[in-house]
């Protein structure tokens, strides 16, 4: 967070490239990362969608909110699709059958369509070094359908697939870190985000756009409905997501890592746990579980700052 | 003119796909298909065509890839079989109701289990609903002038539709064969640039993809199906053109000693050369027999099959697939549907042969003619569903 600073807010576009009027529920801070998203991209931006809440809540035909070229196919494969979006633009380019505006390249789905289904179209798009971005919005489920279960739905929350019951107690495995999957794939920039964090987001979108090649970031984006949180919480719920450890907020630039935003001290994790619905069940033993595993994670992840960039 | 020389048809296929100047083509490998797409990595690779050569994790992605790059506005091309085609199944479909230009080469291959790398239709069978053009050819000079016919007809704004060209796998696609090529001038002139009726731009932003609730999805469903019946003048526009340009006539429903027949074949893709040799033997010993080819798969020529099949007491169908517990072949069913309450409906015989690339030879052919004279004339039976030459 380079510039951020009490007039950041002034500096922000007041253009709205994703309009209001979509479907998305009360508080929904996943279209609040969309919105930010799309404002940090303007209108020169081609757009591939993922099926899920946020194709879902912002094209009902006959009607957009997206007054950016926008493209929803399926949904695994959002990073295949823009990958043909953008390599069927270099090609006109290049043979002179369009001039070359530099227009960005977004591809972008839910957690579901990201480190599940979609994660091999991703992967090979990925390796296939497409100058593009990919954005992740991590409301830690399968919204769109229900509140099912992902790979990155957190160890102990309660979905209707890892329902906690008399025996289990919800998710039983430890989310799957996206960010890292990205980073193993040697793009040149990967970053979390999230949307209570609004400047912090735009400018790391902005800095995943003006890379050569390849940029993921990991936007958490807080699901009230999922969560079982009040509308009114949700920018609440995103900083103790951050200011506990659970959702570090960093970015690693060709190779180096780089914490974006630190406090003195963390706050205990049980804070963000007994406010959310969907982990009303957990046990302290559960808690203690979980604050052990952060604080592991938390450390691993500092360790890696002191590497240099890598190539 | 171009010159005329001996190639494999894979070659050849993938040579008229750089003569028709594509912009991209993403797909991914999987016998018999793989020769074309090897070709296409070769030259674009030497820079004799300036294209985006993508080289996808998976069939999925290679039809998602191509429904990106057709979306921009890109002249787009793939080419799968079998497992392939299954695999990037739902894609087909969108690419389809997106009306996205993009050709297809379906090397047909049959479709596991158990695993088969040979040639029949169950691939292609298995997306007879999915909306795109689909056609059959029989020779390696069909597949040059259809892969021309292809971004000709997928891309003409009145269309706008993609487009499978049904290639035999093996059968067809390994052979080598004389092939008259295309001159630059000749393709320019049947080949327009491509300009999509949308694209995916900065200037103009579109939505494409929409998502469709009860209230609108009908409607949708009722375009999209206009469409591709609406396609058919400027189908067989591209080939009166072609005709004009080449010499060759290509037609919905090709027949062969067809007029007057008594009986006649019914074929589609490689199989039918085969076949005209068949029947040329039966005509010299006297029988009165001939030869339709369904070359328009979709949409479903109705008017011209009934004009070629009128006036036949029976029909031999030879169907590439298997309808699992249905009445036979696909191939036979729908034509028992597109003659019924004709005047003197013809006896629809369906004959299912040359699975998984079982050789079918001209004595085989004639052996069913001889089995079809003798069975019932009267009215279609569950028997009339033969799986020829099978073991039990
Ligand atoms: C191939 C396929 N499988 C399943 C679905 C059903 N489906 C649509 S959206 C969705 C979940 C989306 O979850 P996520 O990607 O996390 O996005 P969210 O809705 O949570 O924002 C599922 C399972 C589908 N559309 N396509
Ligand atoms: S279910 Fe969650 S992510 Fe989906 S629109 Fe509602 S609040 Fe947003
Ligand atoms: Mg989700």
């Amino acid at each position: 967070m380079e510039q951020l600073n009490v007039y950041a807010s002034r500096l922000i576009s007041k253009k709205e490239y994703f309009a209001p009027g979509h479907r998305a529920c009360q508080g929904c801070a996943e279209a609040l990362a969309v919105r930010n998203v799309a404002k940090a991209l303007g209108s020169n931006v081609v757009v591939a969608s993922a099926t899920g809440c946020m194709e879902i809540i912002s094209s009902p035909l006959p009607f957009t909110n997206w007054r950016v070229p926008w493209i929803h196919v399926a949904f695994e494969n959002a990073a295949a699709v823009i990958s043909g979006a953008e390599a069927g633009t270099k090609a006109l380019v290049r043979k002179g059958m369009l001039p070359d505006l530099k227009t960005v390249f977004l591809g972008m789905g839910g957690d579901g369509a990201t480190s599940d289904i979609g994660l091999q179209a991703l992967s090979g798009a990925f390796e296939r070094g497409h100058n593009f971005v990919y954005v992740c919005y991590d409301n830690e489920a399968y919204m769109n359908t229900g509140i099912q279960r992902s790979s990155a739905t957190p160890f102990g929350a309660s979905t209707t697939t890892s329902p906690a019951g008399k025996m289990k107690h919800g998710q039983f495995t430890w989310k799957k870190n996206m960010a890292e999957i990205a980073v193993a794939h040697n793009v040149p920039y990967v970053a979390t985000a999230c949307s209570s964090y609004p400047f912090d987001l735009i400018e790391k979108v902005q800095k995943a756009a003006s890379m050569e090649g390849p940029a993921y970031v990991h936007i958490l984006s807080i699901c009230p409905t999922g969560w079982r949180i009040p509308p009114d919480r949700a920018i609440w719920i995103g900083r103790l997501a951050v200011e506990t450890g659970v959702f570090p907020l960093y970015e690693v630039v060709h190779g180096k890592y780089q914490m974006t935003l630190e406090f003195p001290e963390r706050r205990p994790v049980e804070e963000y746990l007994k406010a959310q619905g969907r982990f009303r069940h957990l046990t302290p033993d559960m808690i203690q579980r979980i604050q052990r595993r952060v604080d592991i994670e938390y450390k691993r992840l500092k360790s890696k700052e002191i590497f240099e960039e890598i190539w | 003119m171009g010159e005329r020389v001996g190639l494999e048809v894979s070659i050849a296929a993938a040579e008229a796909v750089k003569m028709a100047n594509v912009d991209v083509i993403a797909a991914y490998p999987i016998t018999p298909q793989t020769h074309i797409v090897e070709h296409l990595a070769e030259v674009v690779a030497d820079g004799e065509l300036d294209a985006e050569f993508i080289p996808v994790e998976s069939e999925h992605s290679a039809m998602s890839v191509c429904c990106g790059s057709s979306a921009v506005g890109a002249r787009t091309f793939t080419c799968t079989s079998s497992q392939g085609l299954a695999l990037m199944n739902e894609i087909v479909f969108i690419t389809a109701s997106m009306r996205l230009p993009v050709v297809m080469v379906l090397a047909n291959r049959s479709l596991s289990g158990p695993l088969s790398i040979w040639n029949d239709h169950s691939d292609v069978m298995s997306i007879r609903d999915c909306g795109w053009i689909q056609v059959f050819v029989e020779n390696g000079q069909e597949v040059f002038d259809h892969i021309m016919f292809a971004f000709r007809v997928a891309e003409s704004q009145k269309v706008s539709l993609p487009l499978i060209v049904n290639v035999d796998g093996f059968i067809l696609t390994h052979v080598i064969e004389p092939v008259e090529f295309w001159d630059a001038e000749t393709v320019k002139n049947y080949l327009p640039p491509f300009k999509p009726v949308n694209r995916l731009h900065p200037d103009n932003p579109v939505t494409m993809g929409a998502f469709g609730m009860p209230g609108i999805y009908t409607e949708t469903r009722k375009a999209q199906d206009s469409a591709l019946i609406e396609a058919k003048p400027e189908i067989l526009k591209a080939w009166q053109e072609m005709a004009d340009l080449t010499g060759r006539h290509y037609k919905p429903v090709e027949s062969y000693h067809a007029e007057g027949a008594e009986t006649l074949f019914l074929t589609m893709g490689s199989i039918g050369e085969t076949v005209s040799v068949a029947v040329d033997e039966l005509r010299a010993e006297g029988k009165s027999v001939g030869q339709l080819s369904l070359r328009l798969w979709r949409p479903f020529p109705f008017e011209e099959f009934r004009q070629a099949a009128a006036g036949a007491k029976r029909i031999i169908v030879l169907d590439r697939a298997v309808s699992m517990g249905g009445q036979g072949g696909p191939v036979a069913t729908e034509i028992r549907s597109v003659l019924y309450k004709e005047k003197n409906m013809p006896v629809v015989t369906n004959f299912l042969c040359g699975l998984a690339g079982r050789d079918v030879t001209v004595e085989d052919y004639k052996a069913m003619f001889e089995k079809a004279s003798k069975m019932s004339k009267r009215r279609v039976r569950e028997e009339d569903y033969i799986l020829y030459g099978v073991r039990e």
